[in-house]
């Protein structure tokens, strides 16, 4: 607990991009308090099911009727007996569906890094140039020549294992060993290498540690990441930003701090500070800052701000211009096609890896890949596995045998799709329901519109064309109608960046436009969602705005 | 062997979907409890033992420890009873007395009493029985019971410790990747 109330900057929220802004912070010489409205999770320590055996689980085959009704939001997403405690409440943590959202969410120290899926690509000026060149929501007021530089800083800490491949819409970065496919994964690869030349399947470039890296890692490859690792074979904050944070000795977390409002002194037109409520004790506290970082993930860091009401920002700060809370997006999957192979009865494989495969987009790069049914792209990912027998006949020690053999080698591809900004996919605060703090309640109302669904209908033939040019048999298109806007855990936007602060709530350098001492640098400032899995993009935007914002109080500017 | 893999390799042993696999993977809703009760569940020891004869028929000892020693009735009782609906546990139930009753019909006495190389006998014209029904089944007809059975009998087992170390391969901390090596016939499959 500080024993002061003033700091040099506040962080709110210690996820993905809140780990990143306390360490670049702190390292900078700022004495950074880390707000958190979640427990304390210490890395290793509070990991309780991370060395399990599977059988050793408090419910093998029984389980938990509590879950599936506390957790009833979360379970749609991948939370499990083995995770479940990285995952919210639902019930103690309501929202409204105007139309059916799936919030996933991680309160705790370290957020959803404890639990995400690890995989890291670079965007392009194919993704930063899109809006601009077909006119969709607004351009982004960066490009890829003002981030490249960032994402080299992050991926050198954080640790991501992958393949150069010199493609210019998946730019390369700086990778520790790429893992190796197995067999039927390398077939397929050189086959659409010969028979699709517009795609190209490559290994997961993914933040699992192929190296050891300082005292970090190298991953076991026993694929149980998302119960922490006793290893630190994956990048989380909990792993890597927050111990970097805490070894400057400027670093002050606070947990069980649920952020109220960001402050505004309108002398001086800057926030001055944060006021919390202790999740526990419910008292209330503020904290003080000449610079402030929200990252409490898209769609928390935009509620804070709609709650941040002042006479110069009535409808929340930032918000003079109606944007806050506004393009709200996902990506949407759930989506492609399975099949079988007849080849490699003879191979398997050692190990679990934590990784699948990608295929980068490969639809509207150019002239020769446009589509006229839908604007931008998706990526495959996927993998291949021997899984069981196929069999169905029989009982007894024959059957016994066969079952307890692997069965023929399966490929599935799945696809992540791009969802375009619309300004109607909004969040706004519930004018009457309030939650167990006396917060409001949100009303998200987000869908997938009609880009999307033209998109999916390629997404699961091309996925299907794909399987059935490298050669695959029984070829299984999928699509899973319940897969609503949230369930990719890929949120974006609400607080786009902009040329223009009429239009866009955040510039260039991540700043509010109207409050130039506080920064959202999560998700909520996407201003386009590609189809890549965006977590490394908010890291390298968070590690640029806090370089720039120590920059500018040196200077005197904040 | 985490439960989504467990599922996944049944459901491909079986071909299809798993009743009860849904909330198998994330849990039963607490209003099922009252109509488990209900229904009859959880059910007597002497049903668990039945259980247990029926799985080790279908999963037997072999060089291995079969489906008894995994305790898979107990685990049959506890899908049941906290996992599927009043339908399938309707099924479930009639189920375990349909067996004994066609036990009764082709060797003159009760499952319990039948020799392994009758259970053995019965079970496989049962499961040649369950296989023909799926094979007309509509979407609405009611499940098969042995399916159901022989359903829990392979998840139960492949997600116990002797079925994931004995029956199958099982290594804690790989330590590293390959992603090809040598496959014989008869090498067992890695459980996770």
């Amino acid at each position: 607990m500080p024993d002061t109330n003033q700091f040099d900057a506040i962080v709110i929220g210690s996820g993905i991009s809140g780990g990143w802004a306390a360490k670049e912070l702190c390292e900078k010489g700022l004495k950074t308090l880390v707000l958190e409205r979640g427990r304390q999770v210490e890395h290793l320590k509070d990991y309780p099911t991370a060395t399990l055996n599977p059988w050793e689980f408090a419910h093998p085959g029984k389980q938990t009727r509590e879950m599936m009704d506390q957790q009833h939001i979360q379970v749609r997403g991948f939370c499990n007996e083995a995770n479940g405690h990285f995952f919210v409440n639902d019930r103690e943590h309501p929202y409204n569906q105007v139309k059916p959202f799936d919030w996933i969410r991680g309160y705790q120290v370290g957020g959803k890094s404890l639990v995400w899926g690890r995989q890291c690509y670079r965007w392009s000026d194919l993704d930063f140039e899109a809006n601009a060149k077909e006119g969709i929501g607004v351009d982004w007021p960066i490009r890829y020549k003002d981030i490249a530089p960032w994402y080299g800083y992050v991926e050198k800490f954080v640790g991501i294992s992958g393949s150069k491949e010199g493609l210019p819409h998946l730019p390369d970065g700086d990778f520790l060993p790429p893992m190796e496919m197995n067999c039927l994964e390398k077939d397929i690869a050189q086959q659409i290498k010969t028979r699709l030349p517009d795609r190209r399947m490559i290994i997961g470039r993914v933040a699992n540690l192929t190296r050891g890296l300082k005292d970090r890692g190298p991953c076991q490859f026993r694929n149980a990441c998302d119960r922490g690792c006793p290893f630190s074979g994956y990048f989380s904050s909990n792993a890597a930003t927050l111990p970097a944070a805490y070894m400057t000795g400027n670093l002050t977390l606070r947990a069980d701090a649920i952020v109220v409002e960001v402050l505004f002194d309108k002398e001086r037109k800057k926030a001055s500070g944060v006021r919390i409520i202790d999740a526990k004790t419910r008292k209330t506290e503020e904290y003080f800052a000449r610079v402030i970082f929200v990252c409490a993930s898209t769609i928390a860091s935009t509620a804070i701000m709609l709650q941040s009401r002042s006479e110069a920002f009535p409808q929340g700060m930032g918000n003079n211009n109606d944007q806050l809370g506004r393009n709200l997006m996902d990506h949407h999957y759930r989506c492609g096609a399975s099949a079988r192979s007849e080849k490699f009865a003879d191979q398997y494989v050692y190990g679990r890896r934590p990784n699948g495969i990608y295929v980068p987009r490969f639809r509207n790069l150019d002239e020769s890949s446009k589509r006229s049914d839908y604007l931008r792209g998706f990526g495959f990912q996927g993998n291949a596995s021997r899984g069981g027998q196929s069999s169905l006949e029989g009982i007894g020690a024959g059957f016994k045998e066969e079952v307890s053999e692997p069965g023929q080698w399966t490929m599935w591809l799945g696809a992540w799709g791009e969802q375009l900004p619309h300004p109607d996919n909004r969040l706004t605060l519930n004018p009457q329901q309030k939650d167990a703090w006396g917060l409001p309640i949100l009303d998200i109302d987000c869908s997938f519109r009609e880009n999307e669904r033209a998109m999916r209908k390629d997404m699961v033939a091309s996925a299907a064309e794909t399987l059935e040019a490298a050669g695959l048999k029984d070829i299984t298109p999928f699509d899973n109608a319940d897969a609503y806007p949230g369930l990719c855990i890929h949120e974006m936007g609400t607080a786009r960046m902009g040329h223009d602060p009429k239009t866009s709530v955040l510039n260039r350098w991540n700043q509010v436009h109207d409050v130039p001492n506080v920064f959202m640098t999560d998700g909520a400032c996407m201003t386009s969602s590609a189809n890549q899995n965006p977590s490394v993009t908010y890291m390298a935007l968070t590690a640029r705005a806090a370089d720039y914002a120590v920059r500018a109080l040196k200077k005197g500017d904040l | 062997m985490n439960r989504r893999d467990a599922l996944n390799r049944v459901a491909l042993i079986l071909g299809g979907t798993v009743v009860g696999g849904a909330a198998f993977l994330e849990g039963c809703r607490p209003k099922d409890k009252a109509a488990a009760v209900a229904a009859g569940f959880p059910l007597s020891a002497e049903t668990i033992a039945f259980l247990d004869e029926v799985a080790e028929t279908i999963i037997p000892t072999t060089n291995t420890p079969g489906a008894k020693a995994a305790k898979v009735g107990a685990f049959m009782n506890t899908m049941v009873t906290d996992c599927y609906d009043e339908k399938d546990q309707k099924v479930f139930a009639d189920g375990i007395s349909a067996l004994d009753k066609a036990c009764e019909k082709a060797h003159g006495h009760g499952f319990m009493k039948a020799s392994p190389e009758q259970r053995k006998e019965l079970l496989t014209a049962i499961d040649k029985d369950a296989k023909d029904y799926n094979a007309a089944k509509k979407e609405v007809d009611p499940n098969h019971y042995f399916a159901l059975m022989k359903q829990l009998t392979l998840l139960g087992y492949f997600s116990s410790e002797i079925g994931a170390t004995q029956a199958l391969r099982y290594v804690a901390v790989p330590g590293r990747y390959e992603g090809c090596i040598p496959y014989q016939k008869g090498d067992r499959a890695w459980a996770t």
